[in-house]
């Protein structure tokens, strides 16, 4: 049997999407289902005076307008998450008259149609005593934030050692807010049969609604069941359990029916989480021939008033070159909002982007090539551990990447390269993302009929987890594809960390590793013992990772080089070419890897030139709550990208040997975009996203 | 969504006569806007007459070489049409430029012209708007403003004419032609689009039931060498942050003739008749072009975040001159 791991296996899957037969949340069919559709608070902050729903029952086929003055206290056991923040307390829906941020559900109404509850829920008559709310980041009362990435870190004494330097840059950025907008909306059904509950929800993290629902509602654990085969992307925004599930089965109860509860695309924008705003100041000390003597890294943050989100914006800054002297420091300020929560890439992309752009910057100053001062800061070892990289190999994806692109090409003076009215320029930046690896479980059955079954509460928002399970199964188990099923999103299913931060691979992989493993051992047994075959082998296991964490520093890296295109007189931005080189250790479907690579290289072309929430201070609506104008690269903004993974053998992450990319690949990417800007222009833009207006 | 009532007319006097019974009622045409803001309960018809049944989807040759577009030809079917694309160039970009294939696919010419704005406080039925509810403000002029207008705002009313064609068309002196309860009229293009003055919510001279038929281009040579240029934030699937449709007749480095209209930035399609004024015997350089757009610009009263348009428009209508004298334009 030749080996599957490593060969372009086409998505297992594929065929059932792309005939539609791949069922969505919101496309499970129950008998007597209603529907609901929430009412969201039209202003920022403030109290509910006021809710007049009686013309809404008026309307034919509405059932309910349900709302704070009309539904129970709910219990909301103690329950956190691993991806809910560790200070703070979820918002509690329909719980009281208190509206703590702009498009907080306040009220849902359920009807036989969709149609019919949309109608009434422009009906519902409310009234509010609103307050101003107010938006400070940077400059507002600001918290450290507890519990996970430190507040504040040093190594040396940077204050010191910037004083002292022969050259410095201090640079401050920003970068708005950014939601993830996937196309497939936030959506659950919810059933209730007595005390148990069935949800069909959309979700990275199986477990974990069956586990909130559960805590929210009072619930034995083993009554609540989720089930979410398919996701159609979510880029984290699924990873926790928000408001509009817990709608969904309150509804549910409510009426004594089944429910079902999608949001619109708008809803999406208040209350599923976003990247937060932050505000970034750089400060780099170094020597004129190149060599960081001094790093400053400071970083804040917006969150919400009840929950305190954190982030690793600032941990690339401290490994990611050698430098004696390193201060970072990383506060929030809480904001009449809702929580932001983690989007492809959380904190790498926002922090690298700050700091790959100083790194241009300095670069500059110096009159070195950027590439090259890169190279000439690379580090032996982990400095902010002390213990080695498990591998790293940015020198080798900075060198390949500059050949890729023609580097060379590249001239030091801004503006020197033009064709027409275009300014042509280039730049580079690093990429890295720390290689996460988490306990997981999984279950295989050898059936008799020489097929097998993997079942693992895993989730698949589009990377390829059911391809890539099926390749490491059929390897192990010797079988072809045909004959293995993955079985994944499903609460009832073996344990797994959350489908995010790049880690489903090295733990789910591992465990699906493990227990095919053992399911061939206790084959292997019962062909010795003569048993007779016939009866199902079934083998769970659990895979851990163990204390290599601890003596090795682990992350992929990358490097991403970028030419664009300026129009000298109307400041349009194109991309000509992008180039990602990665290294990323075992890349187990190259096909599937480099689909995620692009799309992770396009999501940073809208960070970079695009993606703005537009929040109106004044009571704190969002403006571009839709797809027209909240913009996103179209098709026609891409050129073709060149994608690469350089080979990284690393024996000490996982049994496979392999690293993340999901996030890796969008990181670095607007760093890029910006430098090849300054590099056409001479203008440094260090405000995201580079639009027009900044460059005329 | 609300409770609306539809019916399929099958004669332009059914479909004029069903809307004079309902006054709540609206055509329904590709529906690309109407339906939008009907979900969004921005606009509360309780009747939807359906219009795609009438014979008003053929583009015709007029006697004196001009085209007869009628109102529910398709943006994509005119877009290709030999005789716009040959005649008038400017027109087929400016339909190809705008929205998305899929709505060009659906989206018809008379829906264009009489698209909503896209203002996102007219389309939140929870921000006070003078368009949408008169006399409640406009939340527009101190908020998020970036894509708003410059030219031909009032203090009540700031938003952009969001159409790409109506820009050409304006160019090309096109006249909309209507049938309704007073029989058929005629509109020279730039009087079928009110500025915004104190009364934002009346956006065209036309009555209640009064249908567009179809849209004449007049024939114009100078035409032939035109072109819509289109400035935005991304390269598809995006509404003008400035546009300019334009054609000019050179003959010897001196300017004959010339058409520009505007868009992006101004609250109706922009005839540029001052810039025209300005070219119109001077010679063909860059100076003459930016001293045209630097005047046709000079009334222009920007807000905080669109102030860049006011810039930006005078370098678009630049560029657009400067492409069609090297080039002639896109032959
Ligand atoms: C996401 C998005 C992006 C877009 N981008 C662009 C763009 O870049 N450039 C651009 O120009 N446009 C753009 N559009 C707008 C699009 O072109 C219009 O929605 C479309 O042209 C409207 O035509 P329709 O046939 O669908 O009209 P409908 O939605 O059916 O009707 C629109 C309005 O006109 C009325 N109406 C329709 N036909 C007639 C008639 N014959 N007589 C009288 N009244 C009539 C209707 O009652 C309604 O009030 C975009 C639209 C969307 C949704
Ligand atoms: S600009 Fe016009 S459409 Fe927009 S809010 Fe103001 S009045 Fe309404």
């Amino acid at each position: 049997m030749s080996r599957l791991i490593g060969e372009p296996l086409p998505r297992v899957d594929a065929p059932l999407k792309v005939t539609g037969r791949a069922t969505y949340a919101a496309e499970h069919r129950l008998p007597d289902l209603a529907h609901a559709v929430i009412i969201s608070a039209a202003v920022g902050k403030g109290r509910i005076l006021e809710i007049d729903s009686r013309r809404a029952l008026g309307e034919p086929g509405v059932l309910a307008v349900i709302s704070h003055l009309n539904t129970a206290r709910l219990p909301y056991r103690p329950h956190k998450g691993w991806i809910d923040p560790t200070v703070g307390e979820r918002l509690h829906v329909l719980q009281d008259d208190f509206v703590r941020h702009w498009g907080q559900p306040v009220a849902v109404v359920v009807a036989e149609t969709l149609e019919q509850a949309e109608h009434a829920s422009h009906l519902v008559g409310i009234r509010y005593e609103a307050e101003a709310p107010s938006f400070t980041v940077p400059d507002g009362e600001s918290i450290e934030p507890q519990g996970g990435y430190p507040a504040n870190y040093s190594r040396g004494d940077a204050d010191q050692a910037l004083a002292t330097a022969e050259h410095r840059v201090d640079c401050t950025y920003l970068i708005p807010r950014e939601n993830h907008n996937p196309i497939e909306p936030h959506a659950t059904i919810a059933q209730w049969d007595g005390q148990r509950l069935t949800v069909w929800d959309k979700t990275q993290f199986p477990t974990n609604v069956a586990e909130e629902l559960a805590a929210v509602f009072g619930l034995e654990r083993a009554n609540v069941h989720l089930i979410c085969p398919f996701v159609g992307g979510a880029f984290g925004t699924s990873l926790r359990t928000w408001p509009h599930t817990t709608l969904a089965a309150l509804a549910a109860r409510h009426v004594g029916r089944p429910v079902k509860l999608v949001l619109t695309r708008k809803q999406m924008y208040f209350g599923t989480g976003y990247r937060p705003e932050t505000w970034q100041r750089v400060r780099l000390g170094a020597h004129s021939t190149g060599e960081l003597t001094a790093l400053k890294h400071e970083g804040i943050a917006e969150t919400s008033r009840y929950e305190h989100y954190i982030e690793g914006l600032l941990n690339a800054p401290r490994f990611m070159y050698s430098c004696p002297h390193v201060t970072t420091s990383y506060r929030l300020v809480p904001q009449d909002v809702h929580t932001p929560t983690y989007m492809r890439a959380p904190g790498a992309a926002s922090g690298m982007f700050a700091l790959e752009c100083a790194m241009d910057e300095l670069a500059h100053e110096l009159r070195i090539d950027p590439v090259e001062l890169r190279l000439r800061n690379e580090p032996k070892i982990d400095e902010s551990r002390n213990v080695p990289f498990s591998s790293r190999s940015l020198v080798q994806c900075l060198r390949t990447g500059a050949e890729r692109i023609r580097w060379h090409r590249r001239r030091a003076e801004p503006g020197a390269l033009r064709e027409g009215h275009w300014l042509v320029g280039l730049g580079v930046a690093s990429a890295t993302y720390h290689t996460l690896r988490n306990t997981a479980s999984a279950r295989v059955r050898l059936r008799p009929d020489g097929t097998a079954v993997i079942e693992t509460a895993a989730a698949d928002m589009g990377p390829g987890t059911y391809t890539s399970l099926t390749q490491i199964a059929c390897d192990e188990l010797g079988l072809p594809p045909e004959k293995v099923q993955v079985v994944i999103g499903d609460s009832n299913l073996p344990r797994v960390p959350p489908h995010g931060g790049s880690q489903t691979l090295s733990s789910v992989g591992s465990a699906v590793l493990a227990a095919c493993l053992a399911a061939r051992s206790a084959r292997q047994e019962r062909a010795h013992s003569g048993a007779i075959a016939g009866s199902e082998i079934v083998a769970t296991e659990t895979s851990q990772p163990g204390d290599a964490t601890k003596r090795y520093s682990m992350h992929a890296f990358g490097a991403v080089f970028a030419e664009v295109m300026v129009d000298v007189d109307l400041g349009i931005v194109r991309l000509a070419h992008m180039v990602g080189v990665y290294a990323a250790g075992r890349i187990v479907n190259p096909r599937l890897a480099h689909s995620q690579a692009i799309g992770g290289m396009v999501g940073g072309v809208g960070m970079a030139l695009l993606e703005e929430t537009h929040i109106d201070r004044r009571d704190g609506r969002i403006t571009n709550a839709n797809l027209a104008e909240y913009l996103v690269p179209t098709n026609a903004d891409i050129p073709v990208f060149d994608a690469v993974f350089l080979d990284e053998h690393d024996p000490h992450v996982n049994p496979l040997g392999v690293k993340g990319i999901g996030e890796l690949s969008y990181v670095g990417v607007a760093a890029a975009i910006a430098n090849a800007v300054f590099n056409a222009t001479g203008k440094r833009i260090r405000d995201l996203p580079i639009t027009l207006e900044k460059l005329l | 969504m609300r409770p609306v009532s539809y019916a399929r007319a099958t004669s332009v006097a059914e479909a004029i006569a069903a809307l004079r019974a309902h006054p709540d009622a609206a055509f329904l045409a590709g529906g690309t806007t109407e339906i939008d803001l009907l979900r969004l309960d921005v606009v509360r018809p309780n009747a939807l007459v359906d219009i795609n049944a009438l014979p008003l989807s053929r583009i015709e040759d007029l006697a004196d070489g001009g085209l007869r577009i009628g109102a529910l030809a398709r943006m994509s079917d005119v877009a290709e049409a030999p005789a716009v694309v040959e005649r008038f160039p400017m027109l087929m970009q400016a339909l190809l430029l705008g929205a998305s294939a899929q709505l060009r696919n659906m989206a018809t010419i008379g829906g264009n012209l009489l698209q909503r704005v896209r203002c996102s406080y007219f389309r939140d039925v929870a921000s006070p708007c003078n368009k949408r509810e008169p006399g409640t403000g406009c939340s527009a002029l101190d908020g998020i403003n970036r894509g708003h207008a410059v030219l031909g705002t009032s203090d009540h009313c700031i938003a952009t004419h969001p159409s790409d064609l109506a820009v050409a068309l304006i160019a090309l002196d096109a006249v909309v032609r209507t049938e309704g309860p007073r029989g058929a009229r005629a509109f020279p293009i730039d009087e079928f689009f009110l500025l915004p003055r104190d009364t934002p919510h009346l956006e065209h001279p036309t009555e209640h039931g009064e249908l567009v038929v179809a849209v004449d281009v007049p024939a114009a040579p100078i035409a032939r060498r035109s072109l819509y240029a289109k400035v935005r934030d991304r390269e598809s699937y995006e509404f003008a942050l400035a546009s300019v449709a334009a054609a000019m007749d050179v003959q010897g480095g001196v300017i004959r003739a010339a058409r520009v209209a505007l868009g992006g930035v101004a609250t109706k399609p922009w005839r540029a008749r001052r810039a025209e004024q300005i070219l119109v015997g001077a010679p063909a350089q860059r100076d003459t072009y930016a001293r045209a757009a630097r005047e046709e610009l000079a009334s222009a009263r920007p807000r905080q975040l669109n102030a860049f348009k006011v810039e930006l428009a005078q370098r678009a209508i630049v560029r657009a001159l400067e492409t069609l004298a090297e080039t002639g334009g896109p032959q």
